[in-house]
This record gives C-alpha cells, sequence and structure tokens, in this order.
C-alpha cells in the first residue's frame, strides 16, 4: 500500500499515515480473528470429532489393568504328595525401561535387602540381556520386614517392583530335578513365541524343563487381574476391581515321592541314574540322574557361580543321564541274548565247556574269568555270567536274532513319555553296521553285541523296561501320568518256559552262586533276581577300569534286578557312570528294593552313609556353592540366559551321542565283575574279580558279567 | 441511562467493559488452578487471586499516569531493561549456568518479561517522533530493527526462545502498523524463510530442535517431549463439549498432564469444562479484550497512542494464540502461559502492564474527545 502511494504521493502527510493505520490495524484485527477461527474450530474437532478416541486414550491412562500372576497346578506324586508345589512369598522384580538409574537403584537395593557383590552381579547379567519391559527378579523369598522397608522406599526407585505372590516350591530340590525340571521368567525368545502380556508379567514363570516345560499349557492356569487408577508415575491410587486367579490344572504322576527321594539319595557322591517301574502296570516309580541341579535355586534364576559350579563337575549334573545318557549295557544284556538262543530253538541245558576262551578259527575270545568256568549251560552261562557260552551259541544263532530280541526287549526305542526326546542309543546289527560304516559285520562285532559292548548303546530307562519285561513277561511300557489310559501291555510272543529259565539263571546270580550275592534283600523271605553288568568306557581299550584309575576310565557299572522273585511286583535298574563296574550299583539296587518293602530299614541304611558323604545332596550342594563363593567371587563368567541353559546342554549331549563312534576293529576286553569266587562280604567298591588280562593283539579277551 | 443518576461518577467512569471480563476470566483462571491444586486455594489459586489484585491496582494507577510521562519515560525504561539484560546475562556467566531472573532483594526482576509491553512503547515513541516523510527510508527502519534486535538477541542467549519470539512479534506489528513500506515485510518474510532452516540447524539449541521435530510429529516421542502435546491433547479432547466437571479431571489430578497450573492450565480447564469453557475463555479474549484493544488504537487521538494501544494488544493476542496453538497440539512446545488464567507472577505483570497502557490510551481519547 505504501508503495502504491509512494508512485502518486511524494510527499507524505500525517493524515496518510493515520489511513495506513486504520488499513493496517484491520490486518492485524484480521489475524486475530483467523487465529480465534483457527483455535475454535481446533478445539471443537479436539472435543467433538476426536472426543471418543481422546475419552479412551485418557481412560488407558488412568486405568491400570495388572495381571495377577496365576498359581501353577502341583505337580503331585501317586499318593497326592507334591513333588513341586507354590508357597506364599514376597519378592522384588525390576523392569528394565522404568529403571531411571540401574546402578544407583540396584545399590539402594543391596543395601536393604542385604544382596552381596554375587547376587548383584547376577542382576545386572539379567539387566543386561532383558529388554524393555521383560522383568528381572532381583529376589524371592523375602521376610516381611525387608519386603516392608523396600515398599515404603518404592516411590523414591522407580522400575523396582515389590509384590507378594506365590512362588514354585520343590520340597525335595535336587532330588526332582530332571525329572520334575523347573520353572523361570519367560526370556526375549519366548516373548516373541507367544505375544502375551501375562509373560513379562513380574513373577510369572514358565517351565524350563522336564514335565514343567511339557505340562506348562496345564499348569499355568488363568491370570487374575487388577484394575487400579493409577497416577503417571505408577503409584496406584485406588483398587478399582479385582478378579481372582484360577489355579493350574495338577497333574498326578506314578512317581513315589518317598523312594524318588530315596534313590536320589541313595546314589550318594556317584554319578548314576536309578528307575523303579512296577511290574503289573508299567508305572515309573522313580526316575532320578544324579547329581542333579537344584530347581529351587534354578527357578528363582540362573547365577553365575552356580552355573560354573554345575559346568565344571565331570558328573555332568545339567545331563538327565536316565533319557541322554547312553552307556554299553555290558552283560546285562545276557538275559535278552538267552531269550533269542531259546526262542532259536536251544535247549537250555545244552552245554558248552567254558576254558576261559573261546577259540573261532585262528582266534581265542576270552571269557571275563581267565580259569574258565567249565561245563557251563544256560543257567550258569546267565548266574556266572559267561562269556563264552554267550560267544559260543550266539554266533551259531547270528547277530539278526539277537538284535530282534534286544529291540523286543526296549532296547534301542523310545516310549511314550512327556520328557521331550530320548536318546535312543543303538543295537547293532549287520544292515545297521553296513548303513552305518560300509562294512561286513565280523565276528567280533557279535562277540561284542553278546556281552553289551561295542556298538551297543542303551539309555538307563531301556534298561529298567527290559528289567520289567523279564519280571512280567509282557510287553510293558512305562507310564508316568497316573491319570493316562494306558491298553493293557501286550505279548512279548515269548512262551512262559523261556521266561521261567531266565528268572532261574537270574534268580540264582543274587541268590546262588552268582555275580550278585551282595544284592540279597535283608528279607528271608522275598527273593530278589537281577543281573550284573560292567562295561568298559567306550573307545578306551584300557585294561583296567575298576576304581582305581582315574574317573573317568572307570567301567560303567549296571545291575537291572526285579522282586518278589515268584510274583514280581518291581523292577529296578541301577547305572552308575563311571563306577568301576557293577559292584557300585549292586548295593544301591539292594537298598532301593529295600525300600519298596521296609522303608524304614532302608532309610536306616541310608543314616549310616550320608554323613560320609557330607550329607544330602542338597546340604553338598550348599557346602559347595559356599566353596565356590569363597574361592571365584564376582570372577565367574556370565550364563546366557536368553536360550535355555539346560536345553542347550541336553541337546548338545544329544549330539554327542549322535555321533559316530569309532569303528570297532577288534572285540572290546570286557570288564571285571564281582565273580561267584569272590568272598560275599568283599567292599562294595572292590570288586574281588581278578581282572582280565590286557588285550592281546589279534586276540579279544572277553568279560562281563 | 437513569442509572446515572444511581452510581456516582467516579465509579461510573471505571472501563467496565474491560473490568469486568477481565475479572470473570481471573476468576475462571482461580478455579481451574483450585481444581489443579486437588481443590486447595493454595499454593495457586489464592496466590493468583492475589497477583490479580495487586497488578489490576498497578494497571489502574499506570492508566492514569499522564501521556507526556510515558514518551519521557519511554527510552530511559528502555535502557534500563537492556541494561538488566545484560547483567542477568554477565550473572548468569559468573555464576555459571544460565538465568533469567535478578534477585534484587526484596523481589526477582525478570527483565525479558517486562521488556514485551517497553518494546512496544519505546518504537510508539519513535515512530511517533519520526517525520511522516521519513517513513519511507531507511531511517524508519534501521533504528527500529535495532531497537528490536539488541534485546531479541540477549533473551535467545538466555536463552528463551519463547520471550525472544514474543518482543519481535510486538515489535514487528507496532513497525507494520506505523506504515513502513510492505516490500519490506514482504522481503523479510523470504529472508526469514531462508533463515528458519539455517537457524533450525546450527542457531538452535538441542533441546529447541528436539521441540520442533517433536511437534512436527508428537507420537515420535511418546514419552520425552512429545508426551507433553499428546497429554494435553488427551486432556482437551476427553473433556468433550460439557467437560468431566469441575475437579473430576484425571488427567490433571493423576499427574499426566504436565506443568497442569503453568503452561497447559488451559488443558487442565478444557478436561473439566469441556468446550463451553474453552469457548468463554476464547470469546472474553477475542470478542472482548482484542476488540476494545484494536478498537482503543483506531480512535486514538494520536499516532504515539495508537501505535501504543494496538501494540499492547498484540503483545497479549501473541502470549494467547501461541500458548493456545500449543496446548491444542498446532504449535511447538515453548514456555509462554496464558494470560489471566496460568499461574504466574511475571506474566500476570506484564499483561496488566499492557492492559493498563490500552486503558491509558482509552483515557485520553475520551478527553480528547471531550475537549473537541
Amino acid at each position: 500500500m505504501a508503495r502504491r502511494r509512494g508512485k502518486t504521493a511524494k510527499h507524505i502527510s500525517q493524515g496518510m499515515l493515520r489511513n495506513s493505520f486504520d488499513r493496517r490495524s484491520v490486518v492485524i484485527g484480521a489475524l486475530q480473528g483467523g487465529v480465534g477461527v483457527l483455535l475454535a474450530t481446533r478445539l471443537g474437532y479436539l472435543a467433538v470429532a476426536e472426543n471418543a478416541h481422546y475419552q479412551m486414550m485418557a481412560e488407558s491412562n488412568r486405568v491400570n489393568l495388572s495381571l495377577i500372576p496365576p498359581r501353577r497346578g502341583w505337580i503331585l506324586d501317586r499318593q497326592g504328595q507334591p513333588l513341586a508345589a507354590n508357597r506364599a512369598d514376597f519378592r522384588v522384580d525390576l523392569i528394565p525401561d522404568r529403571l531411571v538409574d540401574a546402578d544407583k537403584t540396584l545399590a539402594e537395593l543391596g543395601q536393604i535387602l542385604g544382596l552381596d557383590a554375587i547376587d548383584i552381579q547376577d542382576i545386572k547379567d539379567q539387566l543386561a540381556q532383558a529388554r524393555g519391559f521383560q522383568p528381572v527378579g532381583v529376589a524371592e523369598h523375602l521376610d516381611w520386614e525387608k519386603f516392608a522397608a523396600l515398599s515404603v522406599r518404592q516411590p523414591d526407585l522407580p522400575g523396582v517392583v515389590p509384590q507378594r505372590g506365590f512362588s514354585r516350591f520343590y520340597p525335595t530340590g535336587p532330588c526332582v530335578g530332571h525329572l520334575v525340571g523347573y520353572v523361570g521368567a519367560a526370556n526375549a525368545k519366548d516373548y516373541e513365541k507367544e505375544h502375551n502380556q501375562l509373560l513379562i508379567t513380574p513373577g510369572f514363570k514358565i517351565g524350563k524343563d522336564g514335565l514343567e516345560k511339557q505340562f506348562d499349557a496345564d499348569l499355568r492356569g488363568v491370570p487374575g487381574a487388577r484394575r487400579a487408577e493409577v497416577t503417571a508415575s505408577g503409584k496406584i491410587v485406588r483398587d478399582l476391581e479385582t478378579r481372582e486367579d484360577i489355579p493350574g490344572k495338577p497333574i498326578e504322576l506314578t512317581i513315589h515321592a518317598g523312594l524318588q527321594e530315596y534313590a536320589a539319595r541313595r546314589i550318594g557322591v556317584e554319578s548314576g541314574a536309578v528307575t523303579v517301574i512296577d511290574c503289573r502296570s508299567g508305572d515309573i516309580l522313580a526316575m532320578c540322574s544324579m547329581p542333579s541341579y537344584d530347581p529351587n535355586s534354578f527357578s528363582a534364576g540362573i547365577g553365575r557361580l552356580e552355573w560354573k559350579m554345575l559346568a565344571d563337575d565331570d558328573h555332568v549334573p545339567l545331563r538327565n543321564k536316565t533319557l541322554h545318557g547312553l552307556y554299553p549295557p555290558g552283560s546285562t544284556v545276557k538275559p535278552s541274548v538267552a531269550l533269542a538262543l531259546l526262542e532259536a530253538g536251544l535247549d537250555p541245558h545244552e552245554a558248552v565247556n567254558c576254558s576261559g576262551g573261546l577259540q573261532v578259527g585262528n582266534r581265542v575270545f576270552h571269557c571275563w574269568n581267565h580259569h574258565g568256568h567249565g561245563r557251563v549251560d544256560m543257567f550258569k552261562g546267565i548266574y556266572q555270567s559267561c562269556d563264552v557260552y554267550f560267544y559260543h551259541f550266539a554266533q551259531k544263532i547270528g547277530m539278526e536274532r539277537i538284535a530282534a530280541m534286544m529291540r523286543r526287549m526296549g532296547l534301542g526305542q523310545s516310549f511314550d513319555l512327556p520328557l521331550g526326546k530320548q536318546s535312543t542309543g543303538t543295537v547293532p546289527d549287520p544292515a545297521w553296521k553296513q548303513r552305518r560304516y560300509h562294512q561286513d559285520w565280523a565276528i567280533y562285532d557279535t562277540v561284542n553285541a553278546t556281552i553289551g559292548q561295542g556298538y551297543v548303546q542303551v539309555n538307563p530307562l531301556q534298561q529298567a523296561v527290559v528289567v520289567s519285561r523279564l519280571a512280567s513277561g509282557k510287553a510293558l511300557q512305562p507310564r508316568l501320568l497316573r491319570n493316562q489310559h494306558t491298553p493293557p501291555p501286550g505279548d512279548l510272543g515269548i512262551p512262559q518256559e523261556h521266561f521261567d529259565v531266565i528268572r532261574s539263571g537270574m534268580r540264582d546270580v543274587i541268590n546262588g552262586p552268582g555275580t550278585g550275592g551282595k544284592a540279597r534283600l535283608p528279607f528271608p523271605d522275598i527273593l530278589m533276581a537281577g543281573k550284573s553288568g560292567s562295561a568298559q568306557v567306550v573307545g578306551l581299550n584300557y585294561g583296567n577300569g575298576k576304581a582305581g584309575v582315574a574317573w573317568k576310565r572307570r567301567d560303567h557299572g549296571h545291575f537291572i534286578c526285579f522282586a518278589p522273585f515268584d510274583n514280581p511286583r518291581f523292577a529296578c535298574a541301577v547305572l552308575i557312570e563311571h563306577g568301576g563296574g557293577s559292584p557300585a550299583a549292586i548295593p544301591i539296587a539292594r537298598d532301593v528294593m529295600t525300600y519298596l518293602f521296609d522303608q524304614q530299614k532302608a532309610w536306616d541304611m541310608l543314616a549310616t552313609m550320608e554323613p560320609g558323604w557330607g550329607g544330602t545332596p542338597q546340604q553338598r550342594m550348599d557346602a559347595k556353592y559356599r566353596t565356590y563363593a569363597a574361592q571365584y567371587g564376582v570372577s565367574a563368567p556370565r550364563v546366557d540366559t536368553s536360550g535355555e541353559p539346560v536345553a542347550q546342554v541336553q541337546s548338545a549331549s544329544d549330539a554327542a551321542a549322535a555321533t559316530p563312534q569309532p569303528v570297532q576293529s577288534d572285540a572290546a576286553p570286557p570288564a571285571p565283575e564281582p565273580g561267584a569266587e569272590a568272598p560275599a562280604p568283599a567292599p562294595a567298591a572292590t570288586p574281588a574279580a581278578p581282572a582280565p588280562a590286557p588285550a592281546a593283539p589279534g586276540n579279544a579277551t572277553g568279560g562281563g558279567h | 441511562m437513569s442509572s446515572r443518576s444511581i452510581i456516582p461518577a467516579p465509579l461510573r467512569q471505571q472501563p467496565w467493559h474491560v473490568l469486568l471480563p477481565l475479572a470473570a476470566l481471573n476468576t475462571f483462571g482461580s478455579a481451574v488452578l483450585y481444581s489443579a491444586a486437588g481443590g486447595r486455594m493454595w499454593p495457586w489459586a489464592g496466590m493468583h487471586m492475589l497477583h490479580f489484585a495487586v497488578f489490576l491496582a498497578l494497571a489502574m494507577a499506570v492508566s492514569r499516569v499522564p501521556r507526556h510521562l510515558f514518551t519521557q519515560a519511554a527510552f530511559p525504561a528502555y535502557a534500563a531493561l537492556i541494561v538488566l539484560l545484560v547483567l542477568v546475562e554477565a550473572v548468569g556467566r559468573i555464576g555459571g549456568g544460565s538465568q533469567r531472573w535478578l534477585n534484587l532483594g526484596f523481589m526477582t526482576l525478570q527483565p525479558s518479561e517486562t521488556m514485551k509491553p517497553v518494546i512496544v512503547l519505546v518504537l510508539a515513541h519513535f515512530y511517533a517522533n519520526l517525520p511522516p516523510a521519513m517513513i519511507r527510508s531507511w531511517r524508519a527502519l534501521v533504528p527500529a530493527g535495532l531497537l528490536m534486535g539488541v534485546p531479541a538477541v540477549l533473551v535467545i542467549l538466555q536463552p528463551d526462545l519463547g520471550t525472544a519470539l514474543a518482543i519481535c512479534f510486538g515489535a514487528v506489528a507496532v513497525i507494520f502498523m506505523a506504515g513502513v513500506p510492505i516490500w519490506w515485510f514482504v522481503s523479510g518474510g523470504l529472508a526469514a524463510g531462508i533463515i528458519a532452516p539455517l537457524a533450525y540447524f546450527f542457531a538452535l539449541h538441542d533441546y529447541q530442535r528436539k521441540r520442533v521435530t517433536v511437534f512436527m510429529d508428537p507420537e515420535s516421542d511418546m514419552l520425552g517431549a512429545g508426551y507433553h502435546i499428546t497429554q494435553s491433547k488427551i486432556a482437551i479432547g476427553s473433556g468433550g463439549i460439557f467437560g468431566k466437571g469441575f475437579g473430576n479431571g484425571t488427567q490433571s489430578h493423576l499427574e499426566y498432564l504436565p506443568e497442569s497450573h503453568t503452561d497447559f492450565a488451559f488443558a487442565t480447564m478444557a478436561e473439566e469444562w469441556g468446550l463451553i469453557g474453552g469457548y468463554f475463555i476464547l470469546a472474553v479474549f477475542f470478542l472482548v479484550l482484542f476488540r476494545w484493544g484494536m478498537g482503543v488504537a483506531r480512535r486514538a487521538p494520536d499516532r504515539f497512542s495508537q501505535l501504543l494501544a494496538a501494540g499492547m494488544t498484540v503483545t497479549i493476542f501473541f502470549y494467547v494464540a501461541i500458548n493456545m496453538m500449543m496446548v491444542m497440539g498446532l504449535a511447538p512446545v515453548v514456555g509462554i502461559p496464558l494470560p489471566f488464567i496460568s499461574h504466574g507472577g511475571s506474566s500476570m505483570m506484564t499483561n496488566m502492564l499492557c492492559i493498563g497502557m490500552i486503558m491509558a490510551v482509552e483515557r485520553w481519547s475520551k478527553r480528547a474527545s471531550t475537549l473537541v
């Protein structure tokens, strides 16, 4: 305007400026009016058009819906005793995303709760691996004073969530570790799989291993919910409504809690597995693998030190040996081999002469007893575990029929149990060897297989199934769930007379001139039948596998047994890894069977032994932890809990089992057994049988009992 | 006009057409602050009323100051404030940290706040004394630009972008209405269009830059700076037409709304009083106060009082426009309170000074018309 006026008039008067002001003030007024209309429109848009949207957002600000973790279903034994239960608990979690100053908060928490440097380091490890709103457990089982002290300070500690709830509790701790498994907070991978708010609710845990993992969906239950009015900083102003949680369904097992605990504790400081099966139903009464982790401690989070302690242990406490440990079964396969011989038409009274070895062509295969057993029929072949008898007749019928019988009895099989994948092991035959190694079956392969060495690999559960089938004469299927409907056991297709022969031989193993005299039960009226087995560690051509040598090179000890002999009720298989042969397994089998008939007597026997081992498994673990804490402090390497550490260890052991064994080029040297000639009161750990001579090149030594 | 005989003359002569709407606005503001404090008079609502009473008296006093005192005081007041601004900067530097206040012992003084009406006063005085012929020459613009630029730069250094913008906006409005050639504004606008992006990248502080980016997309930073805008929109939007009722605002009472008693007081109000309350405030500002202010300016007897009244109105307008655009998500978050509603003594004082000067101009024009 000024410009236009400038062209027409050079002189600018006061009046022209006044006109200019009038016009321009109208522009300013229009600007003001325009802004006014804009604001009024915007206000109307927000308050009317978008009202519903913003009302919802205000409501979701105001009301905080928090889930109440459901109480987890109990895991019960056959008599309703809990193997896994819940107990009321005060706990504290951290929400990483809400933390303002993690180090400062942790330092304060440490002071209030009395955490030591190791605890704080473990929490920091978990914080580093946790994402966003994934809660990190700080402490469980707090006493009321500490909990109250923390609750008072909570407003100053953003991201800290103290709450009362329920936590998992395993009354017998390590004794049920591998069977029941453990629980833990969901990790990022779990949350990716299942986008469920419940997974990131502090205090909620999912099954990580064993039955806890397999039955997670049933055990989990339905979370409760609490609607509360909260301030922006998360302070609850008032509760609006609360819905109770619905606890998860309990699981009833066939396990006998007392027997499970007894067996686990009876294994003592050895590394081994004990499985007990009810011969009438196939119910698994006990299934323990020791040493084990402590599920109580694992469920609270796996710390560096605890992990190091378990990982360092050469007894591999993280491996469930019952299902994932594979061992040559040694002479415990002989009853099955004998059944194959009988089926092939062999008269059990037909005998061979054992002079300490068997000559085939230009080779001699040795019996474990180099002095020879003299005239040996099938009964003596079993109770004296004569290798020559089995070498001789096994060759006549061939490996195919023996392998078929082994499989029929349960070796090489996996069973329908809710425990995940089982390592099935190997029952070799010529076709298998051709497939695996592209080599022909050799005589020494049969020699090895008939005494449970060479390529034969079994797991302790299979051993228990074999003996339950030997005892019952039926194709028993092991079962773990009490309410699972199982069809009556099938027929093995083996005549009763055959079983009578085998059982009579197995009775004499213990009650006659056999290799297992020390297994005799302390009840004059209850006879037990069994079969011992000692097996050389695979891949080691080492002459002496007895207790004196390095632990890793000692023979594995097996004992399979059932009782009462005349009316089989219970079948039991014991494996002691590197126990130095069957003498390590026999007394454990005896005591576990004793428990089934007289619990007090069994506990009394254990009471004399446990102090010498340093107490119960729980006490020994605690003592070891204290030693580690003193020795390593906070210097242990961190644990990667992003996956499932225990599952990783187990799958690693599966992978190791799946790698081909070295191809056998000769007969394996048989491991010694406690001979019948050994005096009965020989100490359990020192077998009295003569040690076999080292294998001469080109010659095989026989052994096993 | 029968009331004339009943109501005594001194009372009748008061500018009730301004005082009554102002009182209504401040009372409403006190009610909002009462609710924001969780149903308590203190610390905000009572203080707000006290501020209003004190500064209303100040405004009444200002309105009675003779015109020649305004013109005489214009440059000395401006110079004093510049000195104080430099002093604030110096004290801040020495004290090791930015600050906007000077502690005078008996009160804290915020010179940048007082500069808003004073820049208008000094520019009105400048243009009133400028010979009309020079209005199209550089001598109309360069001194005015310097008068505006020096305090603006000092305030930006504090750093207080909001107040600096307010000072510039009032000053530019006066320069515009003084009649300088329009193409200067066009080219100035073009220059600003070029400088603004450059300033964004090179001159602004990180926190200021963040406010701008967050304003463009509030949801990009839900827990940081965008949180303010989002929560404010939730408060306003959830209020609906009639609001949630006095004392029932959840956004403010549960502390989701930040600064619910100062910068975001309008959102606090809108949540409880709804669209109705919002339109009441808009009406008082736009239909009553600004129309009155611009009307006073148009009717003013001389150039100085015209520019003074219009400049003061624009200064209040700037507060209102920026604050309300901010709380409704139309402008970035800059710390500017809503006049007469938000809690705070400094802004109350500034706005009441503006009102007082407009009332003064209104008195002069009455006297002028009576004389005529």
